[in-house]
């Protein structure tokens, strides 16, 4: 049974260097890293050393509030560097990988004739469990809770976004298995959301076991926070909802169907700065060096993991995010602009027609990452709504953050978001409000007021 | 450019910490970011972002008022003409000129006195310059008699600005537009400047001119507020060939500006629609009650179609200009409508109930800017009861 979402309030970012449909060819990356800072609020512990010998599957760090959950290495090969900044914060653990990735075994189950238990122990022990995050908060799920429900979304409107029909093509076998594995952690329904602005990719539309959605309309139509919010809101403190990316349900379906944790992923690589963007097969935590080959020329750039609205910056040797499907190259708009507050128009995003980019509506942008003005207090009203299809008021919301109201943040809705989910209203603050910094802010404190 | 960057680069050593004039660098900022936008980049979050800031809000606004201020240099030199009874000898450019000189000083002492007091504050702050007077810098002349003396609009230009704005915080944090700040205290301490028959037509003579016979210096709506008529026909007030503050007059004009802030999406055409839409509600009720007042003037003003309402005095200008000020209007999208309404609506109401303040429109914005927060409020607070909702028919569902 389908029902059809369709919102009106969002913008699709025209941005030039949309990944075509091609599986490019890349040398394989030689070092790979898990980051302990894509996870919110956790604090790692070392597994292993520097020096030591690994195999794919095998543990790396360990979360201190939950000793249970662990991050496993994608590939095999030697522990080379445990990176660490100020107050030696932990960045990064990253391995030279061997030629051949040699993978720690473990049993080939159906995961229909398991209970939840062993699920939960399969997923934690093989380092399948981080994909799994939970909402409110956006942290990784925790073996303890039951959710009410979990979703997947299964579309990616965001600029750049690896397109979710395309990632999991011809893997339909591995995704039921996958599902068939989520299943046993919830009493409640798994939703699949699809596109319904084109047909949905098989691999989705034939699966078992789920209740899928069809949803229409520009970004945020893709982000599973808005899902939640139409079809299974989390209303109270104390409800929770599990979310993963269908790539991710995959790779959990491959630890069962072939008993290794092969967390291959198909990544979208793109941007104004690419020259051939396209997609390429690599393995979560991938070194971005061996993409950037003969592909970016232009030395005055900002490298992201991710999509420009929500990834993270990383150096041009830096590493593929946990969660990411995405490397995205963009210009540094680190120039000064001659009275550029005046000028009519250029190579600007904007929703507000003072931006003369609206004559040119189809015209894809060559953006950089020029803040094109400097940070103010509030002062436009209305505009964040147009690009906000949440029932929440986002800079009450923000607001309330600010003077660190807790309970007026839970009245007006925090739980049900996470940075995805107010990205465009940062791009299209007139005041420059750091949004997805603040809104953290205020997830963190809620986390630790309210649990 | 690059060489006029280079040369503002030289002096940043003078004004950066431990630089000489270190304290002043609020007011080199300034400049600087007015010359050029910054270099800087999205540093959290987002790593792209929208062309548009407030300097760019602020001068599209400041755009959308020139036609309402060239008109209103114009509609000077033409009354002043027109009372001396020579409007039919002098060209279009005479009286531009003749008004240029009356409100350009106004203008300048209006920018002049507002930005020093704001520099000041922002280097006793030690803050970033704000945009925000750049509008309320234009919309202080434009909403003033072209007699007012300058040391009046400047005493009202120092009010408003500190304590219609600086008190609170600065820009985006005052509760009253500060425009209107100005123009209501110069309204209560100088009355005699600002309402009358005497104050809207500059009339000073020169050797061998006078004022024509049967000359009436009053506006249209002191005209309707006193006597129940006036000369003046509805075209000429649609046009604007009436006596008024400076840029109030012509509805043409401002709806043009109105076409700008809409067009644009900075101004909210919400708080417009519904500002039109209370104004005709509240006219709409004086016309059907019009029998029942106490006197004949009243029975006159009330009668007087709702429609025409609107082109009389400020109430255009006020409605698109000043009713729009985001921070002072409400914020919430369904709070705009209810606020703007109002303003139309208590716009009316005073300025036919109470003829001694004609100019409802200023009262009733600023008496709805107070009760924006509340309005606000009360939306906000129906978001939240909606929301738990939602828990109570989950429940009932399970």
């Amino acid at each position: 049974m389908s029902k059809d979402l369709k919102i009106t309030k969002g913008v699709n970012i025209p941005i030039k260097g949309k990944a075509e449909q091609l599986i490019g060819n890349a040398d394989n990356a030689k070092v790979y890293a898990i980051k302990p800072t894509d996870f919110p609020g956790l604090f790692p512990k070392l597994h292993v050393r520097e020096g030591d010998e690994v195999k794919a599957g095998d543990p790396l760090i360990y979360s201190k509030d939950d000793d249970r959950i662990q991050w496993t290495s994608p590939v095999s090969g030697e522990v080379i560097e445990i990176q660490r900044g100020d107050k030696r914060k932990m960045l990064a653990v990253k391995i030279l990988a061997d030629k051949e990735i040699s993978y720690r075994a473990f049993p080939v189950e159906d995961p229909n004739s398991l209970d939840r238990e062993a699920v939960v122990k399969r997923l934690i022990e093989s380092g399948c469990w981080p994909f799994l995050r939970q909402r409110p908060y956006g942290t990784v799920a925790s073996p303890d809770d039951t959710p009410k429900s979990i979703f997947i979304s299964c579309v990616n409107t965001a600029p750049l976004g690896a397109d979710q029909d395309f990632v999991v093509h011809g893997q339909a076998k591995l995704f039921q298995t996958g599902i068939d594995a989520i299943r046993k952690l919830t009493d409640g329904k798994v939703h699949l959301t699809v596109t319904g602005m084109s047909t949905p990719s098989e691999v989705y539309a034939k699966t078992k076991g789920v209740e899928i959605h069809k949803i229409h309309g520009p970004h945020p139509a893709g982000n599973v926070g808005y899902h939640i919010h139409k079809i299974d809101p989390i209303v109270r403190n104390g409800e929770i909802v599990w979310t993963l990316n269908p790539q991710d349900v995959i790779i959990i379906g491959r630890l069962f169907a072939e008993g290794k944790f092969d967390a291959t992923r198909i990544i979208a690589f793109g941007g104004p700065e690419v020259k051939n963007p396209r997609y390429y097969r690599g393995l979560l935590g991938m070194q971005i060096t061996p993409l950037l080959k003969d592909q970016v020329e232009n030395e005055n750039v900002r490298y992201i993991s991710g999509n420009p609205l929500t990834g993270s910056r990383i150096d041009k040797d830096g590493f593929l995010g946990y969660y990411d499907q995405e490397f995205s190259v963009l210009e540094e708009g680190n120039q000064p602009e001659f009275f550029g507050w005046i000028k009519p128009g250029g190579n600007k995003f904007s929703i507000s027609r003072s931006v003369f980019t609206w004559v040119f509506p189809k015209k894809e942008l060559s953006l950089d990452t020029n803040m094109h003005g400097e940070e103010r207090a509030f002062v436009v009203t209305g505009e964040y709504e147009k690009v906000f299809p949440f029932d929440i008021f986002p800079v009450q919301l923000l607001k309330s953050i600010m003077i660190e109201d807790v309970e007026q943040m839970e009245k007006l809705g925090i739980y049900e978001l996470v940075e995805e989910d107010m990205a465009l209203c940062e791009v299209v603050c007139t005041s420059k409000i750091p949004v997805q910094e603040t809104l953290r802010q205020g997830l963190d404190l809620a986390k630790q007021e309210l649990g | 450019m690059k060489f006029l960057q280079k040369t503002i680069e030289k002096f940043d050593p003078l004004f950066e910490k431990g630089g000489k004039y270190e304290k002043l660098y609020p007011l080199f900022d300034g400049f600087k970011t007015f010359a050029f936008v910054p270099e800087h980049t999205a540093h959290t979050g987002a790593h792209i972002r929208d062309g548009i800031d407030l300097k760019r809000t602020m001068i599209t606004v400041v755009l959308a008022l020139v036609p309402a201020l060239i008109f209103g240099m114009w509609n000077v030199g033409y009354q002043h003409y027109l009372a001396l009874g020579l409007a039919g000898e002098m060209s279009f450019i005479d009286n531009i000129l003749f008004g240029a000189v009356k409100v350009l000083p106004m203008v300048v002492v209006s920018y002049g006195v507002g930005l020093a007091i704001e520099f000041g504050f922002c280097i006793y702050k030690g803050h970033q310059i704000n945009e925000g007077y750049l509008v309320t810098g234009m919309l202080i002349p434009l909403i003033m008699p072209v007699d007012l003396p300058l040391w009046m609009l400047a005493v009202s230009v120092i009010f408003a600005v500190i304590i219609g704005k600086e008190v609170f915080g600065g820009t985006g944090m005052n509760i009253l537009n500060p425009a209107l700040t100005a123009r209501v205290f110069a309204f209560f301490a100088y009355p005699t400047y600002m309402s009358g028959d005497k104050v809207w037509i500059n009339t000073a003579t020169k050797e061998g001119q006078s004022v024509v016979d049967g000359f009436s210096g009053a506006t249209a709506l002191g005209d309707l507020a006193n006597a129940g008529t006036t000369q003046y026909s509805a075209m000429d007030m649609f046009m604007g060939f009436i006596p008024g503050s400076v840029g109030e007059t012509s509805t043409l004009m401002i709806l043009i500006g109105a076409f700008i802030l809409i067009l644009t999406g900075i101004g909210s055409w919400k708080i417009m629609f519904a500002g039109v839409l209370g104004a005709l509600a509240m006219g709409g009720i004086f016309n059907v009650f019009a029998e029942y007042a106490i006197s004949p003037e009243q029975q006159a003003f009330m009668a007087v179609p709702a429609w025409q309402q609107l082109i009389l005095g400020g109430f255009a200008f006020g409605v698109v200009f000043m009713s729009t000020d985001p921070v002072s209007a409400a914020q919430t999208e369904r709070g705009k409508w209810i606020y703007g309404f109002l303003v139309g609506f208590f716009a009316i109401m005073i300025r036919v109930f109470n003829p001694a303040y004609p100019e409802g429109i200023m009262l009733a914005i600023l008496l709805m800017n107070v009760f924006a927060p509340l309005i606000d409020h009360y939306v906000v607070q129906a978001n939240i009861k909606r929301r738990m909702k939602r828990a109570q028919v989950q429940t009932a569902n399970a």
